[in-house]
């Protein structure tokens, strides 16, 4: 039958008990086990589309369908609310139902983490697609959580300007390049999302709003919760809004590209070039298989003069630190390259542009197992080795690319079963652990994440980590179990 | 209450007799920092040299349900060092090792007390530095920057402390020890060293602090340029961002400002300007010179009546003398002053720079302007003689109109100095009690007991085993802990 969430006092959901956020709180506890509290979640299902325990937004709600699982967990209804009063709503509904909700943004990160201990709502964004406030002569922009990353730079490019993330992943939402922490090559120059973001509004699990930072670049007033939320995989609340910092749109891009033979090749390059007084927007790595050579790409944004010198200047220091025969790439004629970079365009642009927007793309199909490992630079030879060792020892095949300036090396895996591909997570993180790099599951089957923790270890803050996530959502309903330790 | 000569005993055993100051005239040398407005004579002080001894004085605090602050420099300009009374002050100055520079990751690992420009001393030889330059460094601690998230003239293109700190090791207000981040990119978990960057040591103590080094540019340019008035020169501010420039550093002083760092530095500014205009450009040498000339340019089309260019490091370093010394400078033309710190979104320059003259016109009082143009964080020094009679009085409540006036052009009640003990009547005006409340959760996750540097940042903090809705005095502002301003 289709009980629904709606129903009236001596229905399913008359034994509820709404809990206060720190109510049956125990400081240093484990997280507690998600109590039902006397919610029967067979009580929301089949939903009737139209609605969930006290909440009414028509035209919100819709029954869940086989594509609205995250990592097999089958949610049973997706509501999309429009705006931070809904979401609100939507959510203190869900904490009084004691629902576990899962936020959807563009949905490119679904797959990262843990497999979610349950899910019964999804949350998406879709509705929240307002760009609130773009204050080109402050370099401010205020956007809502839904908006696609491509729109948002789109809506900026006009004004010469453009928010410094550039994660690959295609139809990333804000919001989801916030929860997910989710970068790109151009991180050397414009740093991650802790570095951008300089306010945000957040809804809790139980409905309360807040916020944290403004519309000012330079604010030390107060708790910086943005830096909590970003890479918090919507563990701790649902980022309704964002703002962020913004730098001007380079005019002009030239790349240098050189083929190098071995990882300590690789690694003698990046160094020279981040030894030198060089200022590249990233220094790339793509390396198909240890078979066969790899490509170190150094890109260069700026002004037209600026940026054709370094790049000149690039293959010369590349030559002296062993890597001869670097290639210049510059857009032609001025004013051909002004679309580069950040957002697309492309196609606009000359060798240069075409070059630099081929910089980053995922090593991984979707399917596949995706690992990150983040180093430092100077450990990057050694990682990459030691990922090829440990994929060829299970029979896999490994294709790696790097934000090599920064440290962080990404390698897709191809070739064996779940087993296998489990044991080559197990293996690799043991072998690289004495080199305090950490491996990240960035996305895999699912029968993999079975066979492992996405996270590894995250050292003595755990328990820290744990108490934090418990005064936010003492009832454990926002993404149980994706994040790191259970979390 | 606690027993004091148990507490110091306890000390004793931890530090080591020459760790524990108990005297009370050796205590007041701690009764306050750079707001000396505010003043608590600390039960007792303790001064660790390693980061076991800084657990050991936590564990004893926690053990004895004692509350303590942490101190690095007593630079801070909000009171964020300010002692509790019956509390323990725990002073980090004696932790000062650089332990480890990691060149060909760009890291410096070093102990809270180490000083801020001592960091670029070690560095500079190999080429490199270590960016957030607060106008205190010479003397400021990392600690100390860490806590508050110090800024600094060059953050506008280089960022604050906290885009600087990459890993933390902290002692917990129970006096566990934790790693949080560490010396490589993206650590999984929560960002706790987000979190705890600028917490003005109400999360516990840092007790080493990884830092990004950076390579010094390839070249610098430095131009100081004079215009009519500090509205003009925000003009030129505004043509130079919307050229897509960004400047590693973009200074404004007013009339009275030059007029009090000439008197002490002698800088030679312009005749009769209204104000001068810093811009610092640095960079790949192509860029730098191409960007350079059209600063120029674009300062000269906003009325600038005379440019200087800084012909070599000398003079750069005279420029910026007189901006860093402009705050203690103001102390030769009047008696007293108030430093003030706010923050407005950089185009509402004109808007509140008019407003400051109309509220200081109407109270008979003189404001010595100083920005950080850039990023539209304002300085502006509230002068007065607190031997007349209300005038005190009259420059606070100046003092307090100007930070409204920033708020209510959508800014910030402290760009850097922070909230401390001088601004937390002010976080409602800012924050919504949800913020605030919200806030208190990430505190109560690291100090549940409330006793790491309480009566800070947070005006009603909550009890944190509380409810919402209700509220409580917090322990630590009972009377005779903290004056609760």
């Amino acid at each position: 039958m289709g009980a629904t969430v709606n129903d009236p006092p001596g229905g399913p959901l008359a034994d509820h008990q709404p809990r206060g956020p720190l109510a049956d709180h125990q400081p240093g506890g484990p997280i507690p086990e998600r109590e039902r509290g006397g919610v029967r979640v067979g009580a929301l299902g089949p939903p009737d589309g139209t609605s969930l325990p006290g909440l009414s937004l028509p035209g919100r709600v819709r029954e869940a369908g086989p594509t609205d699982a995250v990592d097999g967990a089958q949610p049973r209804a997706v509501v999309s609310p429009s705006s931070t009063t809904e979401t609100a709503e939507v959510l203190r509904a869900a904490y009084e139902g004691g629902l576990r909700t899962v936020v959807r943004g563009g949905g490119s990160k679904l797959g990262l983490g843990n497999p979610p201990a349950g899910v019964d709502l999804v949350l998406s964004t879709e509705r929240l697609g307002r760009v609130l406030e773009h204050a080109a002569g402050d370099l401010v922009v205020r956007v809502e959580a839904g908006v696609r990353l491509a729109d948002l730079q789109a809506a900026l490019a006009p004004a010469g300007q453009l928010l410094g993330l550039d994660p690959p992943e295609a139809g990333a939402t804000v919001g989801g390049v916030v929860a997910a922490n989710a970068s790109g090559p151009r991180r050397l120059r414009y740093g991650t999302v802790r570095d951008l973001l300089i306010g945000i509004t957040v809804v809790l699990a139980d409905g309360t709003v807040a916020h944290s930072g403004g519309k000012v670049v330079k604010n030390v007033a107060g708790y910086d919760l943005g830096k909590l939320f970003a890479g918090s995989l919507g563990t701790l609340g649902v980022i309704v809004e964002a703002i962020f910092r913004l730098h001007p749109a380079p005019a002009a891009t030239a790349v240098a590209t050189a083929e190098v033979a071995a990882p300590g090749q690789a690694g003698s390059a990046v160094r020279a070039l981040l030894a030198s007084a060089l200022v590249p927007s990233a220094i790339e790595l793509d390396w198909p298989g240890p078979d066969g050579p790899g490509t170190l790409t150094v890109l260069f944004e700026g002004i037209g003069p600026g940026v054709d010198a370094q790049a000149a200047n690039t293959a010369r220091l590349l030559a002296d630190a062993g890597t001869p025969g670097a290639r210049v790439l510059h857009d032609g004629e001025p004013g051909q390259g002004g679309e580069a970079g950040l957002g697309g365009g492309a196609d606009r642009g000359g060798e240069a542009t075409r070059a630099a927007a081929a910089l980053g793309a995922l090593p991984w199909e979707a399917g596949q197992l995706g690992v990150k490992v983040a180093t430092g630079p100077s450990g990057l030879p050694g990682a990459l080795a030691t990922v090829w060792e440990v994929a060829a020892a299970h029979g896999l095949a490994a294709r790696a690319t790097a934000h090599a300036g920064t440290g962080v090396l990404r390698a897709g895996l191809d070739g064996g079963d779940a087993t296998t591909l489990a044991a080559f997570v197990n293996g690799a993180r043991e072998r690289l652990a004495p080199a305090q790099a950490g491996l990240v599951v960035a996305e895999a089957p699912l029968e993999v994440k079975q066979g492992v923790d996405a996270w590894g270890p995250v050292g003595d803050a755990l328990p820290l980590m744990r108490k934090v996530k418990e005064r936010f959502d003492p009832s454990g309903l926002l993404s149980p179990g994706r994040f790191v330790g259970g979390i | 209450m606690v027993d004091r000569q148990r507490l110091i005993e306890r000390m004793r055993a931890v530090l080591g007799p020459g760790g524990v100051i108990a005297e009370r005239n050796q205590l007041r040398t701690y009764e306050c920092d750079g707001l000396a407005a505010f003043r608590v004579v600390p039960a007792l002080v303790v001064l660790p040299e390693t980061t076991e001894q800084v657990q050991g004085a936590v564990r004893v605090c926690h053990e004895e349900g004692v509350p303590f602050v942490a101190r690095g420099s007593g630079t801070g300009l909000s009171g964020g060092a300010l002692p509790v009374s019956d509390g323990v002050l725990i002073v980090l100055s004696r932790m000062r090792r650089i332990l480890e520079i990691d060149y060909d990751d760009q890291r410096a690992v070093v102990e809270p007390g180490v000083i801020n420009l001592w960091v670029t001393k070690e560095v500079a030889p190999r080429g490199y530095y270590y960016a957030p330059d607060p106008s205190s460094q010479l003397i400021c601690s990392i600690g100390g920057n860490v806590a508050e998230n110090s800024g600094g003239a060059h953050c506008l293109k280089y960022g604050f402390t906290t885009n600087h700190v990459t890993g933390l090791e902290v002692v917990l207000p129970d006096g566990d020890l934790v790693h949080l981040g560490g010396k490589a990119p993206d650590p999984p978990g929560y960002d706790l060293v987000g979190a705890f960057v600028g917490s003005e040591g109400t999360l516990g103590i840092a007790t080493k602090v990884t830092l990004r080094l950076l390579r010094k540019p390839e070249a610098v340019r430095t131009l100081m340029a004079a215009f009519e008035s500090a509205d003009a020169a925000g003009d030129a501010v505004s043509k130079i961002i919307a050229a897509g420039i960004v400047p590693a550093a973009v200074e404004i002083m007013d009339a009275l400002a030059m007029e009090a760092a000439e008197a002490a530095v002698h800088v030679h500014y312009p005749e009769g300007a209204g104000a001068v205009l810093i811009v610092e450009l640095d960079g790949p040498e192509a860029e730098c010179t191409h960007q350079f000339e059209e600063v120029e340019r674009l300062c000269q089309e906003a009325g600038s009546t005379t440019i200087q260019i800084a012909e070599d490091d000398d003079q750069r370093a005279l420029f910026w003398k007189g901006r860093k010394s402009a705050f203690a400078a103001v102390g030769r033309i009047s008696p007293d002053y108030y430093v003030q710190d706010g923050v407005i979104p950089r185009t509402a320059l004109g808007a509140v720079l008019r407003e400051i003259a109309d509220m200081a016109e109407e109270r008979g009082l003189r404001v010595a302007n100083v920005f950080h143009a850039g990023d539209g964080n304002l300085h502006p020094l509230v002068l007065y003689d607190g031997d007349v009679e209300g005038e005190e009085e009259r420059a606070e409540e100046l003092a307090a109109k100007i930070l409204f006036a920033c708020l209510a052009l959508g800014g910030s009640i402290t760009g850097e100095h922070g909230v401390g003990a001088d601004k937390k009547k002010y976080m409602p005006k800012q924050f919504t009690a949800d913020d605030l409340d919200v806030m208190q959760l990430l505190r109560c996750a690291f100090d549940p007991d409330g006793r790491c540097n309480p009566g800070k940042v947070f005006p009603t903090p909550r009890l944190c085993g509380e409810t919402p809705g209700k509220r409580h005095v917090h322990p630590a502002e009972q009377p005779g802990l903290v004056e609760a301003v």
